[in-house]
């Protein structure tokens, strides 16, 4: 099962994070994990909450520019390798990672962390056929 | 000691200069009317007649030609020699659907190179100088126009053409270059690098005449000190010729028009009525020796004063204003000429809303153009180096476009400022 990824657009000026952030709180939509991809004159805001519709919904309705889009959750040992182990295994099958981040917390030793790949499926077959786990949305308290 | 090129012509008298114009303004029009039917449709649609141009009291009674005019009669229809007679051909900058292309017989190319001559000995030229030329070379009509005119002067003329900074100065120290002919941001920009590398000593420049975009009186004192030169103003547009149309004198204080070749006009740029003499208004020329390429009562969009106060030079030819301004929305930029629509069009074509904002500036004395554009959702992807290669497209889709480079800005939707619901298309910053 994939999980759902908000991209928002972000143009580089002060407050625009803050507004965006504001804005969820506001609306009582909690944030599981965030991540920023920068150049100097804009961003994409990439955010996994506990309800992505919801979240979608209000950011357009302020004019914000968003994307929705399918990622994979990871359950990562949270020890020393456990990332290595598991980009071990996506590299031998040559499968770009777009980009990757981590989700706030960890939960019985795993820590889980989000891969963005062209193939998302193909890539939790992948992973549960060389027994790493992959995380569903439920598990990250998503509705 | 005050230098003239053509002594009799330009200190000619006012009744001369004005005989001159009727002739042949009558025989100009004569040569319109048989040869470019463009131009006689639309004084035809007019009512008028070359019975009913009698000399300058008649002048009004012509039809204006326009950009519109030239976009719409390219390549040809405004051609009034066959093409056999024709050798040369100059353009705008620009797209195709705002290039101008201007023919020459090779009588115009020596007439426009006369005019140019006038204006580089009015600067101090003659044949013991070393004519430095950094206008581009190609269609643009900087480095042709100059270059002829240098050559009949009788200068050791360097046909630089722009860029390549170390080759400029290297040059300048040592074949010891006099004059330079330049667009006044690149005289900045060339003054600012020989300060830099401490070669203020080892130039022997005596003049510069720089044209094609607007100046300010503070940067030609800005130019003058650094180089130790003064700084001369050329004015002219590649659709009555190239530059030459009109240049500074000794006085500085407005560039004389070369009123044996084109008639000035300022009209009211609203409703197209002459304006008494001395009033502010827009540029309008009649090119009245031109054989290839004759436009007549072209509205330049300039806005600028005449005047024909005596001047201290001794010519006699009337004096026009630095252009204060245009009626139109045209941008110079780097010299080069910028429609808004012309942007416009390209963000289209590039899937972005026709939203956008146009923020003209000088730094270091070098034009700066940048065009803040609002994120599209269909441009948008979670993945940045997809975002960053749509924005290096739009950057080259400009860059073909304008044929100058445009920095891209990526803004938030809807965060271009409008004013009373229309947006501000062009902030221009320039202090000029």
């Amino acid at each position: 099962m994939t999980i759902p990824q908000i991209s928002v657009f972000l143009e580089n000026k002060a407050g625009q994070l803050a507004d965006i952030t504001g804005i969820l709180s506001e609306n009582q939509v909690n944030m599981r994990a965030i991540s920023i991809a920068e150049t100097a004159d804009y961003g994409v805001l990439r955010l996994i909450v506990d309800n992505a519709s919801k979240a979608s919904a209000i950011l357009l309705e302020h004019g914000f520019i968003l994307t929705m889009t399918p990622v994979v959750g990871v359950a990562v040992s949270d020890t020393p390798g456990g990332l290595s182990k598991v980009l071990g295994v996506i590299s031998r099958e040559e499968i770009d990672v777009e980009y990757m981040y981590s989700v706030f917390g960890q939960k019985d030793g795993m820590a889980c962390m989000i891969f963005r790949v062209a193939d998302s499926d193909g890539l939790i077959a992948l992973l549960e056929d060389n027994g790493i786990s992959t995380i569903t949305g439920e598990e990250l308290g998503l509705h | 000691m005050e230098r003239y090129y053509q002594k009799e012509i330009e200190t000619a008298d006012r009744e001369q200069i004005l005989a001159w114009q009727n002739e042949r303004l009558v025989k100009q029009v004569r040569h319109v009317w048989d040869n470019v039917p463009y131009y006689r449709k639309k004084m035809e649609e007019k009512g008028v007649t070359p019975e009913d141009i009698q000399g300058l009291k008649d002048l009004h009674k012509l039809p204006f030609l326009t950009k519109d005019d030239l976009r719409e009669a390219y390549p040809y229809g405004l051609l009034a020699k066959p093409l056999k007679d024709c050798v040369r051909i100059q353009s705008t900058s620009g797209t195709t659907g705002r290039r101008v292309v201007a023919f020459y017989t090779q009588h115009d190319i020596d007439l426009w190179e006369d005019c140019c001559a006038r204006a580089i000995m009015a600067a101090g030229g003659t044949s013991e100088d070393v004519c430095h030329v950094s206008y581009g070379y190609g269609l643009f009509t900087g480095g042709p126009g100059l270059n002829g005119g240098s050559h009949k002067v009788g200068c050791l003329t360097l046909p630089m053409s722009s860029g390549n900074t170390d080759r400029q100065l290297q040059f300048m120290v040592d074949l010891e270059s006099t004059i330079l002919c330049c667009t006044p941001s690149y005289a900045a920009f060339l003054a600012e690098s020989i300060h830099e590398r401490g070669l203020r000593d080892k130039i022997k420049l005596k003049a510069g005449i720089f044209g094609a975009e607007a100046w300010s009186e503070e940067m030609r004192q800005d130019i003058q000190e650094k180089l130790g030169i003064k700084a001369y103003d050329i004015y002219g547009l590649t659709e009555t010729s190239g530059p030459g149309v009109a240049f500074e004198c000794s006085e500085q204080t407005g560039m004389h028009i070369n009123e044996d070749h084109f008639i000035a006009e300022i009209i009211d740029p609203d409703t197209g009525e002459v304006l008494p003499e001395g009033s502010k208004g827009e540029l309008v020329f009649t090119a009245i020796t031109k054989e290839a390429f004759p436009l007549l009562r072209y509205r330049t969009r300039d806005i600028c004063v005449l005047t024909r106060e005596k001047c201290s030079c001794g010519r006699t030819h009337v004096k026009m204003s630095k252009p204060m301004g245009r009626s139109d929305d045209m941008l110079i930029v780097k010299g080069v000429n910028v429609f808004p629509s012309q942007i416009e069009t390209v963000l289209m074509e590039q899937g972005y809303p026709a939203n956008y904002q146009i923020i003209v500036d000088r730094i270091n004395n070098s034009d700066t153009l940048e065009v803040m554009v609002e994120m599209a959702p269909s441009n948008f992807s979670d993945n940045l180096g997809k975002i960053t290669e749509m924005e290096k497209g739009l950057v080259s889709a400009l860059k073909a476009m304008l044929g100058i480079y445009a920095k891209v800005r990526l803004v938030a939707p809807k965060s271009i400022a409008r004013s009373e619901g229309k947006a501000v298309r062009v902030i221009d910053k320039r202090k000029i």
